[in-house]
């Protein structure tokens, strides 16, 4: 960490909400790759925050275009650099967990199957909080949104987490990691390869968001880390088809500790976490965590 | 040199001479032979490019707009369909000031599917803030493409290069194809005043708050506005390198006409022919041809239609609902002019429906006794049409 450039890229004064785990990620992420880089971002809470005309809080090259085609926008980027003979500049995309696992998935895939040279972040705060909190294909299970409401009958998103790393990795995308805003060095180093590595590559980096997820903003970093040591979000990394574990927590916490902390999780029964806790142990036995 | 081409190998031998950088294009038909020929071209290293070959329209302007940000001249094509996909980043591309130039080989929308010309798909996105034009030959493709990017990258509008699916673009005439030499000559490199450079870098894209919004709308219609001079201005420096132009309208034997047509794209050349059988047998009738429909030449069209009693006005498109769009734009731009001539809609030709010599006999006949009567019973009629399959009558 002592090496991290003390250079704000993204400059300070945008309007993230406090404890915005979006904004950290960014920040991290342009600490990690420095100037020379063209960012291409999807819409989105980020986009909106960093960029109401006449103000930015870009102090590198940023363009957004849509929603649904900030692949595709960072594929033209990239094809433009390769003609002009740029060969130095790698263009990193980044979307929420909508523009990514929703309505952007068809660009991402065309554009990783093309193997454009690109890194593509995925900021994934497991909702669509631009418009106010409704329920995207990387909700987890059992969590509320305004369009997952705890009713009479329905209670909470009835689907599980949608699962993009895994997507990607399929594609033969040389680099494909998971990481934590709460485990900074850990998601610096793996932004780092996912840079140095030649090819469309791919990082999904955990977002706490306090108002999406119903918890005080000091507690964004609390949350996540919660999230990693529960095993409710696995740090990993897939090196050319090669998967590894970067993280495994030394004794795993129970799940409830760490849905217990966020309001969007408050109506769970007992019965309902136990079935999450059987989801997450699932997952990590796939891991080969204990 | 003179070349026997197609509509779609002259677009794509335009995008060549051009030395588009960055293509990027879905397959659709009828616009699909463009973007194999320039594959080809890009394959046998005849064009230095990039061609990225995408998962969707969508994509390809997509494409088109990060590279044309990033500091090259770019070109994509698309029909119907894929045009409607496109249309949300039609408006991001012109609200970015990107000088794109695209072909769009005019093909009816679905439903029912049809894969056959009309010209419903540009005109339905008409307010797009692209600069439209219409071609009537697979030579005015092919140098509408050239002339094209000079008025994009010098106005910072993009432009779609719009011509009928088969009629032109699988029909094979002589095309003069002009040089490299020339072109180079004609069309400066692609310069823009904001690039994406990590040197100097700057925003693109940002939320347009209401205390700006609006004017960015309105410096993007006083661009295009502009326009108008700069199609001429390009048209008219064209003309003095190759010999041909073509004017943002174009006037047949119009000039003491008492009955006119006004059309669009290919239709004027059967057109054409009708005027010169009705002008052997000594009747003033004559023919004026939109090629820019945006922006639309409204003050040339009052001129050349002031002096006509009756116009009409043919095309193949709907605003359903209300009439043709082409014909709503010219009404509204009589609106305040006293001398006027009686305007009558007739809406032809679509899906690929033939439109024959006969039909447009019909409607010259239809205008002429308007000329006579001095009124129109029925403004909006369609040619060719088989009423009876529709229940109305004849």
């Amino acid at each position: 960490m002592k090496e991290l450039s003390e250079e704000e890229l993204l400059a300070p004064g945008h309007r993230a909400c406090p404890g915005c785990g979006e904004a950290l990620a960014i920040r991290l992420a342009l600490k990690a790759v420095g100037k020379d880089v063209i960012i291409a971002q999807a819409t989105g809470c980020m986009e909106v925050v960093t960029t109401p005309y006449p103000e930015t809080a870009w102090r590198v090259p940023w363009i957004h275009a849509a929603f649904e085609n900030v692949a595709a926008v960072a594929s033209g980027v990239e094809a433009a650099l390769k003609v002009m003979g740029k060969h130095g500049i790698k263009p990193i995309a980044i979307a929420g967990d909508g523009g990514t696992a929703d309505i952007g998935l068809q660009a991402l895939s065309g554009a990783i199957e093309r193997g454009h040279n690109f890194l593509y972040i995925c900021t994934d705060n497991e909702a669509y909080m631009n418009t106010g909190i409704q329920r995207s294909s990387t909700t987890p299970y059992g969590a509320w949104t305004t369009t997952t409401p705890v009713g009479v009958v329905k209670k909470g998103k009835d689907r599980p987490k949608k699962d993009v790393p895994a997507i990607i990795a399929a594609h033969g995308a040389p680099y494909v990691a998971t990481a934590s805003v709460s485990y900074p060095t850990d998601y610096i180093e793996k932004v780092k390869k996912a840079m140095a590595i030649e090819g469309p590559t791919y990082v999904h980096v955990h977002c706490p968001c306090p108002p999406g997820w119903r918890f005080d903003s000091d507690k964004t970093i609390e949350v996540a880390r919660l999230a990693v040591l529960s095993c409710a979000w696995i740090l990993y990394e897939v090196e050319d088809g090669v998967s590894k574990v970067t993280f495994k927590p030394p004794k795993r916490r129970p799940v409830a500790d760490y849905l217990k902390l966020q309001g969007r999780f408050r109506h769970l029964t007992d019965d309902e976490i136990a079935e999450i806790q059987r989801m997450v142990d699932e997952r990590c036995r796939r891991f080969g965590i204990e | 040199m003179k070349q026997v081409l197609t509509g779609n190998e002259a677009a794509a031998i335009g995008a060549k001479l051009a030395r588009a950088k960055v293509i990027s294009a879905y397959p659709i038909t009828p616009q699909t032979a463009i973007v194999e020929k320039l594959s080809e071209f890009v394959a046998n290293g005849e064009l230095e490019a990039e061609f990225v070959k995408v998962e969707s329209e969508h994509s390809a302007l997509s494409v088109c707009l990060g590279a044309s940000a990033t500091g090259v001249r770019t070109f994509t094509a698309t029909s119907s369909q894929g045009l409607a996909l496109m249309s949300e980043i039609l408006y991001v591309v012109s609200g970015m000031r990107l000088p794109i130039v695209m072909t769009n080989v005019n093909r009816s929308l679905s439903a029912p599917l049809s894969i056959w010309c009309d010209q419903q798909d540009s005109i339905s996105v008409r307010d797009s803030g692209w600069v439209q034009l219409y071609c009537e030959n697979n030579q005015e493709i092919l140098d509408s493409v050239i002339q094209a990017y000079r008025v994009a990258e010098e106005m910072l509008l993009p432009v779609m290069v719009c011509f009928d699916g088969y009629i032109l673009s699988h029909t094979a005439e002589p095309v003069d194809v002009p040089n490299q030499k020339e072109v180079d000559g004609f069309l400066p490199p692609y310069k823009l005043p904001h690039l994406l450079d990590p040197n100097k870098p700057v925003t693109m894209g940002p939320v347009g708050v209401p205390e700006y919004y609006e004017e960015f709308k309105c410096m993007l219609q006083e661009a295009m506005l502009e326009a108008r001079r700069k199609l001429a201005e390009v048209d008219r420096a064209f003309g003095k390198r190759f010999g041909r132009r073509y004017g943002l309208i174009e006037r047949y034997r119009s000039d003491d006409a008492d009955i006119l047509l006004l059309t669009m794209g290919s239709l004027s050349g059967t057109a054409k022919e009708l005027i010169d059988w009705y002008r052997k047998r000594g009747e003033r009738v004559g023919l004026v041809r939109v090629r820019s429909f945006r922006p639309f030449p409204a003050k040339e069209l009052v001129k050349t239609l002031g002096n006509a009693k009756a116009v009409a006005v043919l095309e193949k498109d709907i605003s359903v609902g209300w009439t043709g769009a082409l014909f709503a734009d010219i009404a509204a731009a009589f609106i305040n002019v006293r001398k006027k001539p009686l305007l009558m809609n007739f809406i032809c030709g679509l899906g690929g429906r033939d439109v024959s010599p006969l039909q447009i006999r019909e409607a010259i006949r239809a205008a002429a006794r308007a000329a006579e009567t001095g009124e129109v019973k029925k403004p909006v009629r369609w040619l060719g049409l088989r009423e009876k399959l529709v229940g109305l009558k004849a």
